[in-house]
């Protein structure tokens, strides 16, 4: 198990939180927590046999957030010096006090057990930035110039972006944890074109909360996965074009995360339900007053939230306001039943988690001011559930549906649109080659509540994304979601090319 | 803005000087960036979080000539300290050292200096709402009385950035960039407006005369037609426009088209350079000095991709026409893909203005001049579809509006669209005149300097209703 990294530990992190801690409470703050954050990125990007990008940036600061005044103030800084932690702590309180005269609901949090001095590190063997750069560079050119093998591809890329992110938490109630996590967003692509037209084809593999293992062991089979998509793509290249119409959908879980991600795990950020998302990522049909009569599905439909899982993007230890992880229900046999909390919606609906926040506080970097972002939204498979083929051979006349593309929905989580990267046709059980331009759009409730079966613990799978925006400032969030296979009655299937006029 | 920046002991231009007394690299490039930022948001007729930020960014490129090139190395961190960014070029000097050769190395710039080099970061402050903050309380109260509800977001930030290099670069760049906006609603929720803008210094927003504006759209409200998915008369105004030519701008960079992936692309290799795309009305541009959207005149890489070249930094970045009176004329580029496509070097400029020629009055005046179609407030969640046509999908969003013989007479329910906006400019019927503008969807973070018209457009496909409100 990995240690956090000696070179954030040698920081000045605990002197600073201390100055600034002392500092905010004597100007007679009621609430004040201190962050310090040190954020490695490096994004490797290889086209066609050339390293092109390698892109190596690290982020370290700090900020100290108050509550005075019955309002927040928050200020950050990057000078690690005992003066700049002051400073910064009085810039804290004094922009409490400008927003003061702004606020005309005090601000209150939810209480929270104290933990002094803990840590956690999340679950990986080896540490990207311990692997030197021409060694990932090296897989990443081999990547692509496989892909290039294949006649149909013109061009291939390869990329992974790579992250080491260190937390140091404290606040004037007595908690501090120091919190270290790793995380890899690898793909490859390959381009090509037909007689009027052009297309690509990516890696499926999700991004994970995992070291480089990921890429080089046993857990994933890369070779199998860069084998097929050359076949893969010239198939697409030549497939014929989708009928638009109404299909039955057998959705895998690489492209069903991010329906999930985005008509679940928005939809049941209460921040969002409670308007405090609505000049920039929007509202929410499940609003409050909804809870525990909405149906936002079938009977099949379990979906939990939690920020524990094994490998989870969203997983930590503790949250960035020192609440400790947790996991609950979101929907339970298609109700709506819960929601994603930090600690001011914590003690504002003391009914949901016993009073408590359920650990949703997120900053991206140290800058930013925490707010609710998402845990790992999952849907939960069968016991004793189909397999894929299974659920294919339910089907007389549909789409099987791989690999996330496009993606849109509404600022109230209604109306969405997703592409894919290949969509099988199903005929009577049976898969019969990929259609090109196909799209399907739904309405949330209207989708979910046609899902007619979840596949079993053998088809779920934890998928994610690196790019998830919320918030003003806008702040990017890292998530996962699992899901099984599952199969979707009657859904509408638009054709792209026609939508484009042509 | 004032003149004096957040305490640090060594200036950005001494650390510039240290990191390339200190490369061991054959040349070097060193990029501090010093931006300060303050903000505040607001929900529910309540502010809700805030902030004021500091950053100081340190980026240095290291070169190293070698068999069969030059290589190179990379490295960005938050250094305020001479022995942090020594850190950082040892890292840089021995990523370069054991790379392969750049597949876009060239000469690096060659001497320039701005004259205002050793000036001080500019910086902000939250006392660039001293004026603006106290009206939006007022703004809060008149809205709550009137039973109205007000959402919204103010952002100021400075980033004064340096370029220093081995082969004698010394260039500095101020950038202000900020942005009000806000979303009313009435308080059943059923009815949603949106006023917006980018701004430089905060002295030419006004909070209240905002919340007017939201309240007599609001009003426009007052009379709900529900309509069906289908192709109308679409008046999209120069936010709305904004959004979609960004995403145009961004796809048009010279080596996906070049190498047969974009919409630019004239298969099996080479671009639509010189091909006529859009009505000849058309000129799409950017120009760093255009007033108002003023931006920096040089190219800034801190790593090579696709669309930048470390090589370039320093360059100069000129008045740049993409569309020229409809045709094609120039796409994003380094002078490595310049050399691929054997075209200009014309790098990619921090702003986009779309003129039409003859397109003259108001947003009001297309308005006034249209029997029977919709106006829109702005779009949102725009991804592409399709990239061959580069078929974009989004939603309306805060107002879609019936106007029946030039008059607003009622608001309809959203839509989502499917859209391209290089077939928009071939078909748009009748556009006004270009005035700066905001883009809600890509204002806030990616790109906020844009002026447009509105574009009148027959046929525009909305593909089905969004319920969303």
């Amino acid at each position: 198990m990995p240690e956090i990294d000696p070179s954030f530990t040698a920081l000045p992190h605990r002197r600073l939180g201390t100055v600034a801690l002392a500092r905010a409470q004597e100007l007679g703050a009621g609430h004040a927590d201190f962050r310090f954050e040190r954020i490695r990125n490096q994004h490797l990007a290889v086209r066609d046999g050339v390293l092109q990008t390698a892109l190596d940036a690290d982020d370290v600061g700090f900020a100290v957030r108050v509550i005075h005044r019955g309002a927040w103030g928050f200020a950050s800084g990057v000078v690690l010096t005992d003066e700049e932690a002051m400073r910064v702590a009085e810039t804290a309180v004094a922009v409490a006090e400008v927003a003061a005269e702004m606020t005309s609901t005090p601000v209150e949090i939810a209480p929270e057990p104290v933990y002094a001095d803990v840590s956690w590190v999340s679950s990986y063997d080896v540490n990207p930035f311990d692997v030197p750069i021409p060694e990932k560079a090296a897989l990443l050119i081999d990547w692509t110039e496989r892909l290039r093998q294949g006649a149909a591809v013109d061009h291939a890329t390869a990329a992974v972006g790579q992250v080491l992110e260190n937390k140091y938490y404290a606040d004037l109630a007595g908690t501090e944890t120091t919190q270290q996590r790793v995380r890899l967003d690898p793909e490859a692509l390959a381009m090509g074109a037909g007689a009027d037209t052009f297309d690509s084809m990516r890696t499926v593999a999700p991004p994970v909360g995992r070291g480089w293992e990921y890429m080089t062991g046993g857990i994933k089979d890369w070779d199998a996965e860069l084998d097929e998509i050359p076949e893969l793509l010239a198939e697409k290249l030549k497939a014929p074009t989708i009928e638009p119409g109404r299909y039955d959908l057998v959705i895998h879980p690489s492209n069903l995360w991010l329906t999930i991600h985005e008509s679940i795990g928005h939809a049941t950020e209460l921040d969002r339900a409670l308007g405090y998302e609505a000049n920039y990522a929007g509202t929410s049909f499940a609003t409050y007053d909804k809870l525990g009569t909405l149906q936002y599905g079938s009977n099949v439909m379990h979906v939990t939230g939690d920020r524990t899982v094994e490998h989870g993007l969203a997983t930590i230890g503790y949250d960035d306001e020192g609440v400790r992880a947790q996991s609950w229900d979101i929907v339970r046999d298609g109700l709506l039943v819960g929601y994603q909390l930090d600690r001011p919606m914590g003690h504002m609906k003391p009914e949901l988690n016993g009073g408590r926040s359920n650990g949703c506080a997120y900053a991206d970097s140290p800058g930013h001011i925490p707010i609710q972002r998402m845990a790992n939204v999952s849907l939960q498979p069968a016991q004793d559930g189909p397999s894929t083929e299974e659920l294919i051979g339910r089907v007389e006349h549909g789409l099987y549906v791989v690999g996330d593309k496009s993606w849109s929905i509404d600022m109230q989580r209604f109306n969405f649109q997703f592409t894919g990267q290949r969509f099988y046709r199903i005929t009577h059980g049976e898969l019969t080659g990929q259609v090109r331009d196909a799209a399907y759009q739904a309405t949330t409730t209207d989708f979910w509540g046609a899902m007619e079966a979840v596949g079993g613990p053998q088809t779920w799978e934890l998928g994610g994304a690196f790019n998830c925006g919320k918030a003003q400032p806008g702040q990017v969030a890292s998530v996962s979601h699992g899901c099984p296979t599952s199969l979707f009655r009657d859904i509408r299937i638009l054709n792209t090319t026609q939508e484009s006029g042509r | 803005m004032t003149q004096h920046s957040p305490g640090h002991g060594v200036s950005p231009q001494s650390l510039v000087e240290h990191a390339l007394a200190a490369s061991m690299g054959d040349d070097c490039v060193v990029i501090v960036t010093e931006s300060t930022s303050a903000n505040l948001r607001w929900a529910n007729n309540t502010l809700t979080t805030n902030g004021v930020m500091h950053g100081l960014h340190v980026s240095i490129v290291s070169f190293v000539k070698q068999a069969g090139g030059v290589s190179v190395g990379s490295v960005t961190g938050s250094a305020t300290t001479q022995a942090e960014v020594n850190e950082l070029v040892h890292a840089a000097d021995a990523a370069a050292r054991s790379a392969a050769p750049a597949e876009d190395a060239n000469d690096l710039v060659g001497e320039r200096t701005t004259p205002d080099w050793a000036d001080e970061s500019v910086a902000t402050g939250i006392e660039v709402y001293d004026d603006v903050a106290p009206a939006l309380g007022e703004a809060f109260g008149r809205a709550g009385a009137a039973g109205r509800v007000l959402y919204g977001f103010v952002d100021h930030q400075v980033t004064t950035t340096y370029v220093g290099s081995t082969t004698g670069l010394r260039l500095r760049h101020v950038q202000p960039t900020g942005h009000f906006a806000c979303t009313g609603k009435t308080a059943d929720l059923t009815n949603s407006a949106w006023v917006g803008r980018a701004t430089r210094d905060f002295t030419d927003v006004d909070p209240l005369a905002a919340d007017e504006e939201l309240a007599r759209r609001l009003e426009w409200g007052r009379r709900r037609v529900d309509l069906e998915a289908g192709r109308y008369d679409t008046i999209l105004p120069p936010t709305a426009v904004a959004d979609v030519m960004i995403y145009a701008y961004w796809k048009a960079d010279a080596r996906s088209a070049w190498e047969g992936q974009s919409v630019y692309s004239r298969r099996p290799t080479g671009t639509r350079i010189g091909e006529d795309i859009a009505r000849p009305e058309v000129t799409l541009s950017s120009d760093p000095a255009y007033d108002g959207l003023q931006c920096a005149p040089f190219v800034v890489a801190s790593a090579s991709s696709n669309v930048t070249s470390v090589f370039d930094n320093g360059l100069e970045v000129a008045p740049t026409d993409w569309v020229r009176r409809g045709r094609l004329s120039a796409l994003r580029q380094t002078r490595h893909t310049a050399e691929m496509t054997k075209q200009p070097v014309t790098p990619v400029v921090d702003n986009l203005v779309l003129d039409v020629a003859g397109g003259t009055g108001s947003l009001q005046d297309l308005v006034a001049h249209t029997e029977r179609g919709l106006l829109l407030t702005c779009l949102w969640y725009i991804r592409e579809v399709d990239p061959q046509t580069l078929l974009l999908t989004g939603l309306t969003r805060d107002g879609v509006y019936l106007v029946e013989g030039g008059e607003i007479t009622a608001a309809v329910n959203n839509f989502r669209w499917n859209e391209s906006p290089v077939d928009l400019l071939r078909r748009f019927s009748h556009a006004s005149g270009t005035v700066p503008t905001f883009s809600r969807e890509w204002g806030d973070d990616f790109f906020s300097r844009t002026a447009m018209p509105a574009l009148r457009i027959p046929d525009f496909n909305m593909s089905s209703v969004s319920p969303a409100q």
